[in-house]
Parts: structure tokens; C-alpha cells; sequence
């Protein structure tokens, strides 16, 4: 049936809200902090059959939109083996292989029937503080199995019939060292679920569900024009960009991410043909994550495009088997935000070339997970555990934002106090890093110094989980490179710094002695001599770039704008 | 001298509310702001409805010359002094981003890299100072400041809410050579932990210093000539009021007072007439803005984000903005999918009507070309008549042609859309604070909200509207009747467990002798004084944290504390509401204590506004076609202020006053309360 034009206007925000009261539902109701405040969380409708995303809330973590069709397609197909798709099942399960992201994510999938015919899915996913595994929280940077990151919960039925099965729960909470922790979260995800039921219902019952499901198909072929007629304003051609990872934990050798981009009339091929095969730690990626990241680099070159299935229609992604952007269950997963951010920073450097004013510059590329931990001298454990920020790119619009979150997340850092009041630590920096913003007409933003003093008598051991100690996040359209993420730890004799640049474990710290984090500024934008003098000396006056280094970068020019 | 007055200035108005209570009257007044001084049109609207100003007792004023300031980036010079080690705290904010998707945008805080000065100190987490602050290195950059031309500094130092010491040894060393009185430091505004929101809400203040507490001299100045001598009271973002020095030094407290005067006067007037659930809608020409009022309570949040970046965190009522105004711009996008917003005409160009140079549909063009509006009297009186050719031409072109729509189609169908994100942003707010919808009535105030209520009882579901006699000046009623309302905070951060229950009464102590002292300084009379007390705790390893309301009594004035037990007790109650279940075995975690001392201000009987006399006949001026759903209604127009009191009117029916337009659609009702306002439900059948 054909859809009238209000009434789809309509439909498509009240859809949207179903997701938005979902996620609102979650964050209100969620014990973690890393989903009631990082919102490290995402819902949604999906499609019956293919599992596509149909509607997607707006303030769930981006790389969710997109990853979670895979976790609805992995029930689809487990329901189709067993046989046993009924009204009112929910299904619980981590398994990044099957649904992407890491085994911390916590997806629960939900059919939908409407007079005894299933409908769409309803899903939530949410990052859990604990799932077992080697290490508290699950980042360990020496994992070269899945197993050792965490334990690994295929797709299994929850609920039957709308009877919650307590076996499977208890199943799931003695997994975790976190057990209330994460029953408050399951029960946040129940009620999202539960909210998103009775919205769809309410929904259906005011439109009749011939009218919602003419919407929905009508939206997402609208969203597949809105993409085509973007990519028709672009010009054909192919482009191809590179970048490394530095090492994958394990072995010091550099892992290139290639990709290339091609543009035909109104359709995008991104190909990662030449990407590096299956690595022994954790950077791999499984293939919905893959294709996941494709959609939020997309989403950013295009920020106006609706969040759902549609908008991929046009686009082909091609990941190379064997690659490590495909790798197979049981390879390790838990570092697949640094290879997801480099899959971005290509992406980007090859739409560049493209098209340069409709990108900004590499960001700093590597969330840098440190976690410092010990005994205090009651014999309690400690652990302080977060990510950095680092500069965003250079666009044709501004400068980068100084110390800005990863493309791929909307978490913001906990303030200094919170973790000086938690944990025995003093942070004797935490401040710009001056001369780190890849020069340009628009010059990236600035990276941060943070320097952490460890107070405990004790002692304690640190652990980084980073990236971009090799290789700096690049500068598009002419702009040039920022600066490397520099780590670097005191002891006896001084500051040493680890051999594989941004990834160490157990480094031993006595009381009084420092770590130091110096992450990457972005990229610029445009060709460094194109920027205004008078902007050059007012970043000079302002400390953000020394005397020389303006000269090197820029030229002498700006020192007759000095006021 | 019992003449009351409430002066709101907006960006577009300044509306005045006089209240003589003796003669159980009030009156309205709305004129056109002044700009960049407000002060011109502050008394030019309380002198068109009272010449003599010594009969005034109390002034009121709810302002936006913090607001502007903030958001026009157009407060002083100033200059930070810092721990050494910290000086980019207030650039590098809590790691966000201005939006998630599209990475683009910088931001440039208040204060510029280079007037951020460091100095040798450093206060630990528990208050151990690990070095004492360098008085002589305080000095140099105090004067290095003075000499760059800054108007006020801000001393941020890390952990002052644990240990003020260092801060304020440095704030009287600055004292002595700082040329003015704007010298403040981040434990004296907000003595809580989190150093970028505290930092930022100290530093936001000061650069408001200079600006505000000037402005409001001059005004105080102003009345003071003009043989004022009552008592000058600003609204501030809780929704309290405080004396106009008090304004001065803490500017920052007025970030959002015009609109929470709005809301305090909606809740005042929603609970009088028997409805204590609402939820406001503040329909503006780039925004609609939505309150929650639940047992007529209004909601607090603790902190708000004025642009991005910058944070001021001090309780403020809750309010929830989303781009749906009536400036906002109706649009079909490459799919084919109408949108609306969050491209405003705003009020200047403003509407395709208004003739003043944009040609692209918006909201209120699409209330004119069905009939809605009257275009041959705009409200608000700045404009002549509304040029309705030229609005149907830009919904033809822009709407209807790419939708294949005829020109009513196509405007019906800007107003479903807006009407729609409208109502979403109603469901939203009432789900996040845990509340169905359905069981609040709807309020709208400001010019445009009125137009739209019958919908929102629609999409919704709500059971009726209420739209208040004046809505146009609600919030300048709500400064009349606002209670005076000190907030304080401090942090604890230790463990129920043993917790220092002799200190935490002395802090409350020290809240309610200041909250107690600004009451006594008031000339103003108040019917009760009230304190009220809370924690923010969790347990132990959770970030977020629950307001715990605690049993305190003060008996003269003297704080009678909560035992441990007492406080145990409080938490698992709060905590079981929030979140269901207890946590088995959890570590109770006591992180601030809120204080709130409350004088609260007689109230008036706002009978006073309703309507002496009249008839329906009487109050009907004629009739228009007005396009409803899918045809034409001849649609009966009225004076909504002959109604009188008891009038029942069937929609549809369109009720006209000079600021506002009140739409009752076909199968709703319209009936005046006792207290002037109307009701709109649907007509049962």
C-alpha cells in the first residue's frame, strides 16, 4: 500500500520516539555508570525477516546504529534451526562475533507479534561493567583468544512465552564479578524492552500495522534515496587511502588498513581489499563490526541521514576474508576500538580526495584504555580505569575542537576530583599538549597531557591499551599530520617508555612516580600556508604552538600579525 | 505602598504584571525591549501602569541579561588563576563534543589560554594540602591580570570543596590589589567536587560580574530617582527570588530566570485550579520549551548547559528546549520527507508573513494560511497585518508541490509534523522522570502555545488544557508570587558508615544561618520560613547518585541532625522508589548535602484576575473561515477577555486577546474557570 505523505511525516517521529523513550528508560534505569552516563547503550526496531535496522534511537553510542542488525540477524537465524519463535521469547546473548562490537555489549532481542504474526524485532544492547574473562572490566590488551576476555554467551532464550527462565539468569550473573551490577542493568534492558512493546502496541492499534509497515518500508526507501542522491552529487572516480596499526598487542609489526573508495553515478563501493590478515591480539574485528563502522563513517560524511537500513542500500562494503576486519570466533575482539577508529580515519582520507569539504581530519584516533590498580594498605583492591581524549580534525568550517571524545563513543571523561577522591592518585597534569594540532588552513584540535602520580604506599601497576605511537592521524585536503600518542612511565633511572609504544601491561609503579599520557592532536585541513597569520599568532600568544615550531610549520609570516 | 510588580524582559517584550492587592486588582502592560540596555524598557513598562513610584513595596525581575551575555559571548574581561598543572580545565571540558554525528565545530571558552594563569599550590582529595599556595606567585599573576585589562578574576584551585584554604588565601591576597570588588573563588560559588563544572560555573560567574551587577545598579539607581523605596528582587534559575546584591555577586544564579518565573507562575496557577499535574509548553519563535510540574512540584535539575561548553551547574528548574517554534522552518528534504526545523526564521526575519524578507514556509505561516491567526491583527502590535498571499505561496512552493499536496493539505500537514514533535518532546520529559503522561494536563504559555493545545490533548493524550488568563505574562506574574529561596551545597564524599554526623550538622548549620540571615535582611514579609535538606548518595562504586531527602527539623533556628540510622533509613527508601531493590550488602556513600532555606511569600488569590461581568453574546466579535482536518469551518471569533466566568464554548471556536490566539478545535470545549482561565476537554459524546 502506498503511504500518504503526513502521515509518514508523522509515523516517522513517532517511530523514532519508540527508540528515544527506550533509550531514555535504560539510562534512567541502569546500575552501570557506563550506561547511565556514557550512555554506552542503543535501541531499536528491526526488520522481521532481514533483520535491517527500521528505526534507530538517537542518543545511543553511533557504532551501534548499524551493528545491532547483526545481533538481531543472529536470532533470526537461531530461531529459524530451532523452530521455536514465539510470542513473548527474549533473547540474551554477548557473542561479538555473532552481534559485533565486544563480548562487554549485552544484547537482548525481542520478537514483536501483532495478532498472532511476528511483526519487526525490538533490541537492546548495553555495555555491562564485568563479564568475566582475565581481566576486571574486560579490557585486556594480551588476549589471544576470545576466552580470555571474557565468557561467551551465544543467542539462548531468556524468556519463553514471557516466563523469564531463571536457570539462564543465574547462568549470567555467576559469570561476572559484578553480579548486582549487572542484574540491574538486565533489568533496565527488560523494562526498555517492555516500554518499547507497549509504545509498538499503542502504535499499531491508532494506524492499523498495514499503514506502520507501508511506513517503515517507505522510510527506509527514502532513506536509500537521500544516500543516492548524495552520492549523485559526488563526483565518480576511485580513491585510495592507507594507515597503519601499530602493532596488535602481541608482536611488533605494523597492520595496514586499506580501503578503496569508489563512486559511480549514485552508488559507493568501499573496498578493504589489502587490509592485514587475522592478527594474534585483540585488534581484530568480527565482520558486523566491519560493516557497522562503514555506517557510522558514513553517518558523519552525511550527518543528516535518518538512522536506518536504507541508507546502506547504495553502498557495497567489501571485507576480505581471512582479513582482520572479518576475524573468526574464537579470535580476539576486545581492542576493536582502535581498528574501528583507523577504519574511519580511511574512510575519511579516501572521501577526502573525493570530496575534501564534506570530511573533517583524522581524529587522535586510539582511546587510550589505562587502568592503574593495587593494594592499598588495608589489603583492598584498586582499580582506576578510563579512556583519553585527544584532538578532533581540522574542517572546512573551523579548527578541530581541542580534547574531544572518539567518533565512535559520546562518553565524556570523569572529572580529575572523581577519580582523586576514588583512588590513591594525584593528577599533576591534566592540560592541553601544546605543538600537537596537525597544521592547516583549519589546524586539528589539541591533544591532552595527562601526568598521574601514584600516592599509595604500596605501590601500584599501570596497563595501556592504545594506539597511534607509530603512526600520526592525518591531515586531509592539504592539512598535515598531528603528533603520535606518546606514553611514557618514571622509575628508578628515569622515564622509560614501552617497546610496543602505546600497549603495556604490569608496569610497576612506586609511590611518588608517574605515568605520562601525551595524546595525538588532529589532522588540519587544507594546505598549512593558507592559514591566516593572524590565527597563527593568536595560537603563538595563546601557548598552543611555541615560537619555532609556528616558524617550521607556517612560515614567518605570522609574526609581523603579532599584535 | 502595597503595589507589587513583576517585570519580565524578554529577547522580543517586556511585560509587566502590577498587583494591587488591597484593591484586588492587576493589571498587564507589554512593551518592546531595549536593547543593548534593558533598563529603558524596564521602566517604561512599569510606568504605563503606575505613575508614582513610591507606591510600589516590591519590584521583581525576572532577566535574560545573563542569558544574552552568556550566549552572545558578551561578558567582561577576565582572568583565571590556577594550580600549576591545570590551567586548561575550563578548554578541555568533560571530553564531549558540540554534536555526535559530523565531528565539526571548536570552542573558544570564556576566558582565552592566555589570561589563565598558574600557580604553585596543590590540595589533595581528603584536604591535605600537599603544597601551600605561593602567595607572591599570586600576586604577579593578579597583577599581570589587572595590567591585561581584566574586570574580575576567578580563582579555581584543585580539590577546594575538600580544603578551601589555599583559595582563600589566595582570594585576600587578590583582594588586596584587585581594583573592584569582582574577585571570587570556585569554594565560595559552588564548594562541590568536580572540578571542570565547578570551574566553569565560577568562571561564568565572573564574567557576568561586571556586566550584570552593573546593569542592575543602574536599574536599582534608576528606581531609586524615581522615589522607589521598596524592596528590588531578581528571580533567579531555581525559581526563587533574592535581593537585587545578592543578584550582583552571584549573576550566575539568573541563567535561566525569566523562563523559571514562567514555570513557577504555571505551577501556582495549574494547583489553584485543581490541577497539580502539568506540564508546560513555552511555544517561542525558535523554540518550544517543556516543564514538568508533578503535585505541583516543580522539577529541579542540578545543572544545565547554557551553549556547549559551558556548564553552569546551581539548581535550576527543569527545562527541556527542542527547535519546533513557530519560526521554524518547514522544509521537504532529498527523500521526500517533510521536516520541521531546526532552521528558524526566528522572529526577525520571523514568518513569511510578517513581509520582512523570508520567502521559506514555517509553523505560523501555516496557523495564517488556515485561519488560525488573524492577519489583520498580529498579536504582540509590532506589525501592521500579516501578508497571507505570500505565506500560501511558500507553503505551495516549498511544501506542497513537492509532496503533491494542495495548499490547506500541505499546511495541515506542517502543523501535524510540528505538533507531533511537539508532543513527542511532552512524552519524553514525563518518561525520563518516571511519570505516564497522560495524567498531566497541559499548559501553554508564551504567544504561539495556545494555537496548539487541542492537539497535544490529541497526540498525546492528555485529558484537558488549561490555558491561564494572561499567557502572554506569566512570567511576569510568576515574579510576584516567587518565594525567596537560597540553595547551598557541599560536598562530603565519606562513607555512611561512620560518618561525621557533628560535622554535617555544623555545615547545616552555616546553610541555614546564611539562608536565615538574606531572609532577615528582606523587607519583604513572609508567610513561613522553610529549610530542606538532602544528600546525594550512592553506593559505593556507582557514579550516579539519588537525592535523599532527610528528616531534619530546625527548631529556632538551630539544626536538629540526622543520626546515621536516620540517614540509612532516608536512602533505602529513595533508592528503593528510583531503582526497584536495594543492592544486597552495598557500601553507603554520602557524597554532597544540598541545603535550601525558603521564605515563602504570600500568595495572592488570583480570582483577582478573573472576569467581573460579561456575556457570551457580548464577548463574540464575528467570524472567519477557519480550516480544520480536511475543510473549512465558519468558525465563531471571540474576545477571550469579555468572556465571563462559567462561558462554555464549542469548538470550533477561536478566542482572541491581544498577545495570545486560544484555537478550540471541532469536538473540543472551552470553558472559564472562576479564576479566568481556560479549559479545554473534549465534548463527551
Amino acid at each position: 500500500m502506498s503511504i500518504d505523505p503526513i502521515t509518514l511525516a508523522v509515523l516517522a517521529g513517532r517511530m523514532e520516539q519508540i527508540a528515544d523513550e527506550m533509550d531514555a528508560t535504560l539510562f534512567r534505569a541502569a546500575f552501570n555508570p557506563i550506561i547511565a552516563e556514557a550512555h554506552d547503550a542503543s535501541h531499536g526496531l528491526y526488520h522481521a525477516t532481514t533483520g535491517d535496522t527500521l528505526v534507530q534511537g538517537k542518543s545511543g553510542l553511533p557504532i551501534f546504529v548499524g551493528v545491532m542488525s547483526f545481533a538481531v540477524k543472529a536470532v533470526i537465524d537461531k530461531a529459524a534451526r530451532d523452530g521455536d519463535l514465539g510470542d513473548g521469547d527474549i533473547y540474551i546473548f554477548n557473542d561479538a562475533h555473532l552481534g559485533g562490537t565486544h563480548l562487554s555489549d549485552m544484547r537482548l532481542v525481542r520478537p514483536y507479534f501483532h495478532d498472532g504474526e511476528l511483526f519487526c524485532y525490538l533490541a537492546s544492547v548495553g555495555h555491562w561493567h564485568d563479564v568475566g574473562g582475565a581481566v576486571p572490566g574486560n579490557y585486556n590488551p594480551a588476549a589471544t583468544d576470545a576466552f580470555q576476555e571474557a565468557f561467551v554467551l551465544p543467542p539462548v532464550k531468556l524468556a519463553r512465552k514471557g516466563e523469564i527462565q531463571e536457570d539462564i539468569v543465574d547462568i549470567v550473573l555467576r559469570n561476572t564479578r559484578l553480579p548486582q551490577s549487572a542484574r540491574g542493568d538486565l533489568n533496565g534492558q527488560l523494562g526498555a524492552l517492555d516500554l518499547g512493546v507497549k509504545r509498538l502496541g499503542a502504535l499499531l492499534a491508532e494506524y492499523g500495522a498495514e499503514t506502520v509497515r507501508a511506513a517503515l518500508d517507505a522510510l527506509s526507501d527514502r532513506a536509500e534515496a537521500l544516500m543516492e542522491a548524495e552520492l549523485q552529487g559526488l563526483p565518480d572516480g576511485r580513491w585510495e587511502a592507507e594507515d597503519f596499526l601499530d602493532n596488535d598487542g602481541i608482536e611488533d609489526v605494523a597492520l595496514p588498513i586499506r580501503v578503496a573508495l569508489e563512486i559511480r553515478d549514485n552508488r559507493m563501493v568501499l573496498d578493504f581489499e589489502g587490509t592485514a590478515p587475522r592478527c594474534a591480539g585483540p585488534v581484530n574485528i568480527a565482520l558486523p563490526t566491519a560493516v557497522a563502522t562503514a555506517y557510522v563513517a558514513i553517518k558523519h560524511v552525511f550527518p543528516m541521514l535518518p538512522a536506518n537500513a536504507g541508507v546502506m542500500r547504495p553502498i557495497d562494503v567489501r571485507i576480505p576474508e581471512g582479513s582482520l576486519l572479518s576475524a573468526e570466533f574464537p579470535a580476539p575482539t576486545g581492542g576493536y576500538t582502535e581498528t574501528i577508529l583507523r577504519m574511519i580515519d580511511v574512510i575519511f582520507c579516501a572521501m577526502a580526495k573525493a570530496a575534501p569539504e564534506r570530511v573533517v581530519a583524522n581524529a587522535y584516533g586510539t582511546i587510550n584504555a589505562l587502568s592503574i590498580a593495587g593494594k592499598r594498605s588495608d589489603g583492598k583492591p584498586w582499580v582506576m580505569f578510563s579512556f583519553y581524549g585527544g584532538g578532533h580534525g581540522g574542517s572546512v568550517e573551523s579548527d578541530g575542537l581541542n580534547h574531544g571524545n572518539a567518533p565512535i563513543s559520546t562518553a565524556t571523561i570523569p572529572p580529575m576530583e572523581i577519580l582523586e577522591a576514588a583512588y590513591p592518585v594525584m593528577f599533576r597534569h591534566w592540560a592541553l599538549r601544546p605543538d600537537s594540532a596537525g597544521a592547516g588552513r583549519h589546524r586539528g584540535g589539541l591533544g591532552a597531557v595527562y601526568e598521574i602520580e601514584v600516592l599509595e604506599e604500596n605501590g601500584a601497576e599501570a596497563f595501556l591499551f592504545g594506539e597511534r605511537g607509530r603512526f600520526a592521524p592525518k591531515g586531509v585536503a592539504g592539512g598535515a599530520e598531528g603528533t603520535m600518542n606518546v606514553f611514557a612511565f618514571e622509575q628508578e633511572d628515569g622515564w622509560a617508555r614501552p617497546p610496543l609504544a602505546s600497549k603495556i601491561r604490569g608496569i610497576k609503579l612506586a609511590q611518588g612516580q608517574s605515568v605520562r599520557l601525551e595524546t595525538p592532536g588532529g589532522g588540519g585541513y587544507g594546505p598549512p600556508a593558507e592559514r591566516d597569520p593572524g590565527a597563527v599568532a593568536s595560537d603563538v600568544a595563546a601557548g598552543y604552538l611555541s615560537d619555532d615550531e609556528a616558524t617550521r610549520l607556517y612560515g614567518p609570516s605570522w609574526q609581523e600579525a603579532r599584535a | 505602598m502595597s503595589r507589587m510588580v513583576g517585570v519580565d524582559v524578554g529577547g522580543t517584550f517586556t511585560d509587566v504584571f502590577v498587583l494591587d492587592e488591597a484593591a484586588g486588582k492587576a493589571s498587564v502592560a507589554k512593551v518592546p525591549t531595549t536593547r543593548p540596555d534593558q533598563s529603558g524598557g524596564f521602566l517604561d513598562g512599569i510606568s504605563r501602569e503606575v505613575s508614582d513610584k513610591s507606591e510600589l513595596s516590591v519590584v521583581v525581575h525576572g532577566t535574560t541579561a545573563g542569558t544574552n551575555a552568556l550566549l552572545e559571548r558578551k561578558g567582561a574581561r577576565i582572568g583565571v588563576i590556577t594550580t600549576a598543572g591545570l590551567r586548561d580545565v575550563l578548554e578541555m571540558r568533560r571530553r564531549d563534543r558540540p554534536r555526535t554525528w559530523g565531528l565539526r565545530g571548536d570552542f573558544d571558552p570564556v576566558v582565552p589560554r592566555a589570561l589563565r594563569l598558574e600557580v604553585p599550590e596543590r590540595t589533595l582529595a581528603d584536604g591535605t594540602i600537599r603544597t601551600q599556595v605561593d602567595l607572591d606567585a599570586v600576586r604577579a599573576a593578579g597583577q599581570q591580570l589587572i595590567d591585561d585589562g581584566c574586570l574580575a578574576v576567578a580563582v579555581l584551585f584543585a580539590n577546594a570543596y575538600a580544603n578551601p584554604e589555599n583559595e582563600t588565601r589566595a582570594v585576600a591576597a587578590l583582594r588586596e590589589i584587585w581594583p573592584n570588588a569582582h574577585v571570587s573563588a570556585s569554594s565560595e560559588i559552588l564548594p562541590e567536587i568536580r572540578e571542570f563544572e565547578r570551574f566553569s560555573t565560577t568562571a561564568l560567574n565572573a564574567y557576568l560580574q561586571p556586566e550584570v551587577s552593573g546593569y542592575l545598579t543602574r536599574l536599582d539607581g534608576a528606581l531609586r530617582d524615581a522615589g522607589f523605596g521598596g524592596e528590588f528582587m531578581i528571580v533567579q534559575s531555581n525559581g526563587g527570588v533574592m535581593p537585587v546584591d545578592e543578584a550582583s555577586r552571584m549573576p550566575i544564579r539568573t541563567a535561566l530566570s525569566g523562563p523559571a518565573a514562567g514555570v513557577i507562575a504555571a505551577g501556582y496557577i495549574a494547583t489553584s485550579a485543581g490541577f497539580p499535574d502539568v506540564i508546560t509548553g513555552d511555544m517561542g519563535g525558535t523554540s518550544f520549551d517543556v516543564s514538568l510540574i508533578a503535585g505541583g512540584e516543580t522539577v529541579l535539575s542540578p545543572q544545565t548547559s547554557i551553549d556547549f561548553g559551558m556548564v553552569v551547574r546551581s539548581p535550576m528548574i527543569e527545562i527541556t528546549t527542542i527547535g519546533a517554534g513557530g519560526g521554524s522552518i518547514a522544509w521537504v528534504d532529498k527523500g521526500g520527507l517533510l521536516n520541521i526545523g531546526p532552521e528558524s526564521a526566528g522572529s526577525t526575519p520571523g514568518p513569511v508573513a510578517y513581509g520582512q524578507g523570508n520567502d521559506r514556509p514555517t509553523v505560523t505561516d501555516a496557523n495564517v494560511v488556515l485561519g488560525r491567526i488573524d492577519p489583520e491583527n498580529p498579536i504582540g502590535g509590532k506589525l501592521e497585518r500579516l501578508d497571507v498571499k505570500a505565506a500560501c505561496h511558500a507553503i505551495e512552493t516549498h511544501v506542497g508541490e513537492k509532496l503533491g499536496l494542495d495548499l490547506e493539505q500541505a499546511a495541515e500537514a506542517i502543523l501535524r509534523v510540528a505538533n507531533s514533535r511537539m508532543a513527542g518532546a511532552i512524552r519524553l520529559v514525563s518518561i525520563e522522570r518516571g511519570f505516564d503522561p497522560k495524567r498531566f494536563a497541559f499548559m501553554p504559555f508564551g504567544g504561539g502555545g495556545a494555537l496548539h493545545a487541542g492537539a497535544m490533548l490529541d497526540d498525546v493524550g492528555l485529558g484537558r488544557a488549561l490555558v491561564p488568563r494572561y499567557p502572554g505574562v506569566t512570567s511576569a506574574l510568576g515574579c510576584v508570587i516567587a518565594d525567596m529561596r537560597q540553595d547551598f551545597v557541599q560536598t562530603v564524599n565519606a562513607m555512611l558508615e561512620g560518618l561525621d554526623t557533628t560535622r554535617l550538622a555544623r555545615v547545616m548549620q552555616d546553610h541555614v544561618d546564611r539562608g536565615m540571615a538574606l531572609l532577615d535582611a528582606a523587607q519583604t514579609r513572609f508567610e513561613a520560613r522553610e529549610t530542606g535538606f538532602a544528600l546525594d548518595m550512592a553506593y559505593l562504586g556507582q557514579t550516579h547518585t539519588v537525592s535523599v531527602p532527610l528528616p531534619v527539623t530546625v527548631e529556632n533556628g538551630t539544626v536538629i541532625p540526622p543520626t546515621e540510622t536516620q540517614i540509612a533509613e532516608a536512602f533505602d527508601a529513595t533508592y528503593r522508589e528510583a531503582y526497584g531493590r536495594l543492592l544486597k550488602d552495598g557500601v553507603r556513600r554520602v557524597m554532597n548535602l544540598r541545603s535550601a532555606v525558603t521564605g515563602k511569600r504570600p500568595k495572592f488569590d488570583l480570582t483577582t484576575l478573573a472576569p467581573e461581568s460579561g456575556t457570551v453574546e457580548a464577548a463574540q466579535k464575528g467570524s472567519r473561515r477557519v480550516h480544520f482536518g480536511n475543510q473549512w469551518h465558519d468558525t465563531a471569533i471571540y474576545t477571550r477577555l469579555a468572556l465571563p466566568v462559567g462561558a462554555v464554548i464549542d469548538g470550533p471556536a477561536i478566542l482572541e486577546q491581544p498577545d495570545t490566539t486560544v484555537l478550540i478545535e471541532p469536538g473540543l470545549r472551552g470553558e472559564v474557570d472562576r479564576f479566568g482561565n481556560t479549559i479545554i476537554t473534549r465534548v463527551e459524546d
